[in-house]
């Protein structure tokens, strides 16, 4: 018996990219997630960042079986979920959970706060009685610092912050191990996110929970984060403890991630070197060869970068790192040079997001609308 | 220190809603009452919808009855005029217009509102398959939809109409609600699609709900939106098209019920004489077609997600 | 002189059936020639309002406006919308968050900088291309000749913002409003966007008036910055002065709040309690009294007024009527 709770292994998902009128044909794949490996431990919080569309919601969304991975395994508490289907998985999601980045579209506006919570505890027969539903109900809700006359209300009744409150209550009701909370605070207010920053890592205490928590903000998953994963194009480029991370990040865009980030402290702002990144984000439709980072890579050395993938390696204990040449940047052999930025092309299918319909208007007069 | 949290709870109480809570359809009602849009087009569908019920008591005489039929010369198109106890006249074969119009509020209702609760059903059942299951079912009923709604929407009642052999009250409903059908499913298979992918239907899912409460707990209320204020804007069209079909004849023969599309199709025979037999009819179809729009498009308001606070 | 001086300018919306909303409740604030100034405030605290404001771009109904805002020595709120249409084009540029929206779609980028160029520089359609070029490449747009073809769509999201920033900046102004020119970009494309900003104000000496809820934004851009609360400002001061000392329990509050990349995990956040919505109105005393740990009784009572800060040697104004004590914030490892 480990202590893993929860691990993916090499896993993919790529999502066709469908056109044609009558018939759909695929054309291509969106690469989101692009052969990931990595274990989280009981009750430790991972945090997963990197720019919007490098595939971190995917990862998570891939770990929960809410997105069917394209290859690859998810193992949960020793069970592999990979071939798992219907009521065995159905049964399985009581054991994990999810918390969503809007507060607002994550609930279902015509249901009240107290529908919203009894329903996954009536999906696992959790139920049963309803004195003690009521009691669990008023205590969750006090976990989470709201008041106990909110189970009559309705979602749009309450503010950003609150709401966030009831997804997380929600996601509780079931008594999960694992939550994956994919960008928790980002639609919040900054006073607000502190306080709900503070409350995940209360009810961690409270709860004995794992969490992957998924951000755009370093500075957020650095401080609630025991590791630390970066991801960049669909793949994981750097893993460490969070301190060792920032006290030593060795893969040239955890770097630049690093410098890019602004602090609100002048003195600090005035003397910090930025390590400019040029240029786009490539499309995950077309990911570059060799390193994906090869393109703004101020490190990039010529044909290795550009033609073998790098693996990601165990470079010092729990420091792990998909860079040819991490080594030789740590030891300050080579320097970071010139970047000539280069044209991304924003194809039309790139912009594919998961709010789009995905398997395209399923006829003409739908692109039209009714 | 307790003097200021209590001026504070005062100051915040101005502010504080009650402990109830308020439904999203609670709040559009809320909107809705104070837009007088809205309160136009209700009094105007309250109007119709009060007199079609109450017209065999408020109808002065027997709609089938010519009773001022001596005043009628046909070779010299001459039509009984407004007279005291007939204060719109007569029609063409000398029945009372008034009872007429009255008489007919009350057959249009019936074929607005059974077309259009029949159309509704039809979209509700293929568009919550469609919108369910997707996969095949999806793209054969989509299919057929599309087929049906390439067709303009009066001509397809037409030929429809004309199937049936003996047209009466009912072809013509049936009629005109098949033509809605597709409107409706595709509408609700449209927005369903759109719930399939929301936060809130992941999160149900997320949290072990079997996908029948998903279906009919989560993605089919919050599609009923749109398909409501659509539901209120194809009474008028129903109601419209109902006239057309009675106009082109395609109605029920039997003129003793009188619907004021019909009575529009009997008046064209005389349209130059005596065009107020055609005024009547028509202007009531179009002041209850705008009342059903008005209330439409103000429901479209106050459910616009958009103007949710 | 100041270029922009901002007086008591309130901004209500007035809709039919509805609470009036008080979106900005008297700000007050000036832009020297060149200089570089910050509005922050969270999401509602009337930022935008007072930038479409300035520029005269609030919906014509709706907004009643009070106040005064003049621009070299122009009052901009009694200005004609022809006149002030020829403003925005020879001395105001404005930059928003939602570069896609606020680009022509149907419309190449190229057109839609020579357009500018043409009616307010007068150019010719040929100087205009070659400008637009210019242009194009100052801000950073690789490839620029080929670009000037392209539509806003078959741009990404940080070319999209260089190419706004383009279009303002083709008419020379002498104040550039941004309005979260960052917020929907990723951190390494937002560094991108500060660095030229901070480039193209200094190169050409044109004052901004950067709007941001991000306060690291703030630190390393601004040379003034004022704090935006409920619609009013509540602290101004230098950049170094209000991050060092931060007196208004608001701002120190939000600072607090922030996780610091450069903090030891571990250490927990100060939030500020409650949310924004917790206010009560300015005319009754302080709206972030509900909120504020150092409230007195007299703070729901008295409204405390804008007045130069005795308690620090440094020059600023501050709101409120029992400021944080003057002791060093913790945590000043550096990176
Ligand atoms: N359901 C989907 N269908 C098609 N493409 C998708 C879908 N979900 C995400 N994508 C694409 O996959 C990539 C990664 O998306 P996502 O995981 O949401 O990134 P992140 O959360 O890091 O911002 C993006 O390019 C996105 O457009
Ligand atoms: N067109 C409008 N109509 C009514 N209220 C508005 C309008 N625009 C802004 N507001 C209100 O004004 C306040 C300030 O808005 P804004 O200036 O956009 O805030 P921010 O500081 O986030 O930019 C908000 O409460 C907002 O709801
Ligand atoms: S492998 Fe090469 S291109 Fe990739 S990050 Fe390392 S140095 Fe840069
Ligand atoms: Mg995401
Ligand atoms: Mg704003």
């Amino acid at each position: 018996m480990t202590d893993t709770l929860v691990e993916v292994q090499d896993i993919k998902v790529h999502f066709p990219i469908k056109r044609g009128v009558v018939l759909d044909r695929t054309v291509g794949y969106v690469y989101a997630v692009d052969g990931v490996d990595l274990a989280i431990r009981r009750g430790e919080t991972y945090g997963l960042v990197g720019e919007s569309g490098c595939g971190k919601s995917t990862l998570g969304r891939a770990m929960l079986k809410l997105t069917e991975p394209t290859a690859g395994r998810v193992v949960f508490d020793g069970i592999d979920l990979s071939a798992m289907k219907g009521e065995p998985l159905r049964t399985m999601r009581r054991r994990m959970q999810m918390v969503f980045q809007d507060p607002m579209s994550s609930l279902d506006p015509r249901q009240s706060v107290e529908s919203i919570l009894v329903e996954g505890m009536r999906a696992h027969g959790l139920d049963t009685d309803r004195q003690a539903t009521a009691k669990r109900l008023r205590s969750l809700l006090s976990s989470v610092g709201l008041p106990s006359t909110s189970l009559r209300r309705y979602p749009h009744e309450f503010s950003g912050g609150q709401r966030q409150r009831i997804g997380i209550a929600r996601a509780l009701t079931v008594e999960p191990e694992l939550i994956v909370a994919d960008e928790p605070v980002s639609a919040l207010d900054v006073s607000v996110q502190a306080q709900v920053i503070n409350l995940l890592e209360d009810l961690q205490q409270e709860f004995g929970l794992t969490y992957l928590v998924i951000a755009h903000d370093l500075a957020v998953v650095r401080h609630i984060s025991d590791r630390v994963g970066v991801m960049y194009l669909g793949g994981l480029v750097e893993e460490a403890p969070s301190d060792l991370l920032y006290a030593e990040p060795l893969h040239p865009y955890t770097r630049a991630l690093f410098s890019a980030v602004p602090v609100p402290d002048p003195i600090v702002e005035d003397r910090r070197e930025r390590i400019l990144l040029a240029g786009d984000l490539p499309s995950p439709a077309r990911p570059p060869a060799g390193c994906r980072f090869h393109t703004r890579c101020p490190w990039r050395q010529r044909q290795r970068c550009d033609t073998e993938r790098p693996a990601l390696r165990e470079i010092a204990p729990g420091h792990r790192v998909a860079c040819h040449y991490a080594e030789d940047i740590r030891a300050g052999k080579i320097r970071p040079h010139a970047v000539e930025p280069e044209l991304v092309e924003q194809d039309v299918t790139g912009g594919i997001g998961p709010d789009d319909p995905l398997a395209g208007p399923a006829s003409v007069t739908e692109a039209l609308g009714p | 220190m307790t003097a200021r949290t209590d001026k504070i709870d005062k100051l915040a109480q101005h502010t504080a809603r009650s402990d109830a809570g308020v439904s999203l359809a609670a709040a559009a009602w809320r909107r809705l009452r104070r837009n007088p849009v809205f309160l136009l087009g209700a009094a105007i569908v309250v109007a119709f919808v009060v007199l079609a019920l109450l017209a065999p008591l408020l109808a002065p005489h027997d709609p089938a009855e010519p009773m001022l039929g001596d005043q009628v010369v046909r070779a010299r198109n001459e039509i009984p005029p407004s007279q005291p106890g007939h204060p719109l006249g007569g029609d063409q074969v000398g029945r009372d217009l008034l009872s007429r119009l009255l008489v007919g509020a009350q057959q249009t209702l019936l074929v607005g509102v059974l077309a259009t609760l029949i159309g509704l059903a039809g979209g509700l059942v293929l568009g919550t398959l469609a919108g369910a299951l997707s996969g095949w079912v999806d793209t054969v009923v989509m299919r057929v939809v599309d087929v049906m709604l390439s067709i303009p929407g009066l001509l397809l009642a037409v030929s429809i109409g004309s199937l049936f052999a003996q047209p009466n009250q009912y072809t013509v409903i049936l009629a005109v609600a098949i033509v809605q059908i597709p409107v409706f499913a595709r509408l609700l298979r449209g927005s369903m699609l759109a719930q399939r992918h929301s936060d809130h239907v992941l999160a149900a899912r997320a949290l072990g709900v079997r996908e029948r409460a998903i279906v009919f707990r989560h993605m089919l209320p919050n599609s009923l939106g749109p398909v409501i204020v659509q539901a209120t804007l194809v009474l008028a069209i129903a109601i419209i098209e109902a006239a057309g079909l009675s106009f082109l004849g395609l109605g029920n023969p039997d003129d003793r019920l009188p619907e004021w599309g019909q009575m529009l199709g009997q008046a064209q025979n005389v349209i130059d004489s005596h065009p107020e037999l055609a005024f009547w009819p028509a202007g009531c179809i179009v002041v209850v077609a705008l009342g059903f729009t008005l209330v439409g498009e103000s429901l479209r308001e106050a459910l616009d997600p958009k103007s949710r606070r | 002189m100041a270029l922009l001086e901002v007086r008591d300018l309130k901004v209500e919306f007035r809709r039919r059936g509805e609470e009036p909303v008080r979106a900005v409740d008297g700000v007050s604030f000036d832009v020297q020639p060149g200089q570089t100034v910050g509005l922050v405030g969270e999401s509602g605290c009337g930022k935008s309002v007072t930038a479409l404001t300035i520029m005269g771009l609030l919906p014509k109904r709706g907004p009643h406006v009070s106040g005064s805002a003049r621009f070299d020595a122009t009052e901009l709120l009694s200005l004609s919308d022809r006149q002030m249409r020829d403003r925005r084009g020879r001395d105001l540029g404005m930059v928003f968050q939602d570069p896609l929206s606020s680009l022509n779609p149907v419309v190449p980028i190229g057109l839609q900088v020579t357009e500018v160029l043409e009616r307010h520089r007068g150019m010719s359609r040929r100087q205009a291309t070659v400008e637009a070029a210019d242009l194009l490449d100052k801000v950073g747009i690789p490839d620029p000749r080929r670009r000037l073809d392209e539509y806003p769509h078959q741009l990404s999201g940080g070319m999209r913002q260089r190419a706004l920033i383009a279009i303002a900046l083709a008419c020379r102004p002498r104040l550039l409003i941004a309005d979260e020119p960052t917020t929907a970009l990723d951190v390494t494309i937002q560094a991108q966007i500060l660095a030229l900003l901070a480039n193209l104000v200094r190169d050409t000496e044109t004052a901004l008036i950067m709007i941001t809820h991000d306060l690291g934004v703030v630190a390393g851009l601004c040379d003034e910055v004022n704090v935006l609360y409920a619609g009013r400002v509540v602290e101004r001061a230098k950049r170094h002065d209000l991050f060092a000392i931060p007196r208004h329990p608001y701002t120190h509050g939000l600072l607090s709040s922030i996780p610091r990349l450069d903090a030891p995990r571990g250490d927990r956040l100060s939030p500020i309690t409650g949310s924004v919505a917790d206010n009560i109105p300015w005319t009754t005393g302080c709206a972030f009294a509900p909120r504020c740990p150092n409230a007195l009784d007299v703070c729901v009572e008295v409204t405390p007024e804008m007045t130069d800060d005795v308690g620090v040697p440094d020059n600023r104004s501050l709101r409120c009527h029992n400021p944080v004590e003057r002791a060093k914030r913790d945590g000043e490892a550096l990176v």
